[in-house]
């Protein structure tokens, strides 16, 4: 699982990316290259730019400086209209849900559909069916998302985001805040839609346990740049402190 | 020091706020001129602006109309001019009661609505999950409002003006004894349908602003719940300061189209 093919294909080629936030840079020439079918999980500190980073994959951010390139296309500097073939391809699943408030849980799954000039209903309620079954929310159709509780509202918002499967899933914290048990089960879930779908997946997230179970490749955010990239193997066997002061989960403050 | 420097900074604040809604406007007409409508979220809205803000206006009108007439005989019935009291009720409610008053009841009841609605949907990521989702989000939720504000704030001000007539004729006829038929026959004679037009026209122009004030500011609303608060405040602060302003230089420029008392 953790050699990539020969010729996997280049997906996404992020080249030098700077962002300043409130007088303060947060990315300072970030590099990286997501190959087509894999899962990359990004670490890092809270704070240090990782969700930042996401956001500027779908264009929701801008960069100061730098190049993305998806599918061999420059889309830094695309307008709103130009950028939805691409948002049409790539799927966010935001970290607290993101979910319509104003729609029950089935008509945030529709959606996507409905907005894609989807018209058969009967299309329609099956593929919401499909959706809920995958992220194990069958029954709760028609709850209001204020009374679903924060794990749910994840798994909703991944339903809605694979409903109309895209070639990219983005996941911000997919499993902060969520019991073990839950963080599992959306683990198992990721892990899943990369067989099934054939999606390539990009997780955010400062949670080892979620990282060593999905990541094909990982790279860990240091003060703005890739600080490691490689196979989650060599991240368990590494002996660099700053590294082991991330995996293992100690901080320098004396006790 | 810093206090010239902001207020050197103040002329540049309103010329990006200005450029900001401005922006906005442009945005949603070429979208409604490139025929991205949804019609079923417009319908939605007129019945949420403009049926729901019926009941507002038309108390709001009629007593205005009431207390205007009242005010206006005691001070007529002076110098014996009592039937003359119908045609300064009709005009001025037409002109600039109706359009202003229905103008600042709807910045407030839809104008707050509006930018703490799209406000919370900021904050909680909503519009960006739209944009995600690869929806325009001028598209989804500023078109539908802008479009059932432009048909809705012109029918609430001819029901604001045709409230406020009746309840004038009532006091006047009813309750301080002016001959009905003076009444109508003075108020018929010296009010025009440019009148009525002017005030019309007036409820299209006040929709525009208020509806972009309080969509820009939705849009913009940052930093949570408080954020969302003084959004709201402001788009109902400028939206109505900018109907009473917008309003005095609209009366100079329409008198140019529509000259009052020609007859």
């Amino acid at each position: 699982m953790n050699t990539r093919p020969a010729n996997a294909k280049l997906l996404l080629d992020v080249e030098d990316l700077v962002q300043r936030i409130g007088g303060q840079e947060i990315l300072r020439g970030f590099s990286i290259r997501v190959y087509a079918g894999e899962t990359l999980v990004l670490l890092g500190k809270s704070g240090g730019g990782k969700s930042v980073f996401l956001r500027h994959l779908i264009g929701l951010m801008r960069p100061v400086s730098g190049r993305i390139t998806f599918e061999g296309t420059d889309i830094t500097f695309l307008s709103e209209r130009q950028l939805e073939p691409v948002r049409r391809k790539i799927g966010m699943v935001f970290q607290d849900g993101a979910l319509f408030d104003s729609m029950s849980v089935a008509e945030n799954v529709a959606f996507p559909l409905r907005e894609r000039g989807e018209r058969d209903d009967a299309v329609i309620q099956k593929k919401i069916h499909e959706a809920l079954a995958l992220v194990n929310m069958t029954g709760h159709e028609h709850k209001m998302p204020v009374n679903l509780s924060g794990g749910m509202r994840k798994r909703v918002a991944l339903a809605r985001a694979i409903v109309s499967p895209p070639d990219v899933i983005l996941y911000d914290e997919p499993t902060a805040g969520l019991d073990p048990i839950v963080s599992d089960s959306i683990n198992k879930l990721i892990r899943r839609l990369q067989r099934q779908l054939a999606v390539t997946s990009i997780v955010v997230t400062h949670d080892m346990a979620s990282c060593f179970h999905i990541a094909d490749r990982v790279a860990l955010l240091h003060e703005g740049k890739v600080y490691f990239y490689g196979t989650p193997e060599e991240l368990r066997t590494t002996t660099d402190p700053v590294i082991r002061s991330f995996v293992d989960g100690r901080s320098d403050e004396v006790e | 020091m810093s206090v010239l420097a902001s207020l050197g900074g103040m002329p540049s604040a309103f010329l990006i706020y200005l450029g900001q809604v401005g922006g906005l406007m442009i945005e949603t007409f070429q979208s409604v001129f490139a025929g991205r409508i949804r019609v079923r979220l417009t319908l939605e809205q007129i019945s949420h602006i403009g049926f729901g803000s019926q009941l507002v206006v038309i108390v709001t009108g009629a007593f205005t109309g009431a207390v205007f007439t009242a005010q206006t005989f005691f001070q007529f019935a002076n110098l014996n001019m009592e039937s003359a009291v119908g045609p300064v009720v009709s005009v001025a409610m037409c002109r600039e009661l109706g359009p202003v008053l229905a103008g600042l009841m709807v910045a407030g009841r839809v104008g707050a609505a509006m930018s703490a609605e799209l406000g919370t949907m900021k904050v909680t990521q909503q519009i960006d999950a739209l944009r995600a989702l690869a929806v325009n989000p001028v598209d989804y939720l500023v078109v539908p409002r802008a479009l059932a504000m432009m048909i809705s704030l012109p029918l609430l001000v001819a029901e604001c003006i045709f409230f406020g007539i009746l309840a004038g004729w009532f006091v006047a006829t009813q309750v301080l004894g002016v001959g009905s038929a003076y009444y109508m026959l003075n108020m018929y004679k010296f009010t025009e349908a440019e009148d009525i037009m002017m005030g019309i026209i007036k409820g299209f122009v006040f929709a525009i602003i208020i509806v972009f004030i309080s969509c820009r500011e939705g849009l913009h609303a940052r930093e949570g719940a408080v954020g969302v608060g003084r959004a709201t405040t402001e788009a109902v602060v400028i939206g109505s300061l900018s109907v009473l302003i917008g309003n005095f230089f609209l009366t100079m420029a329409l008198n140019i189209f529509f000259p009052a008392g020609t007859n």
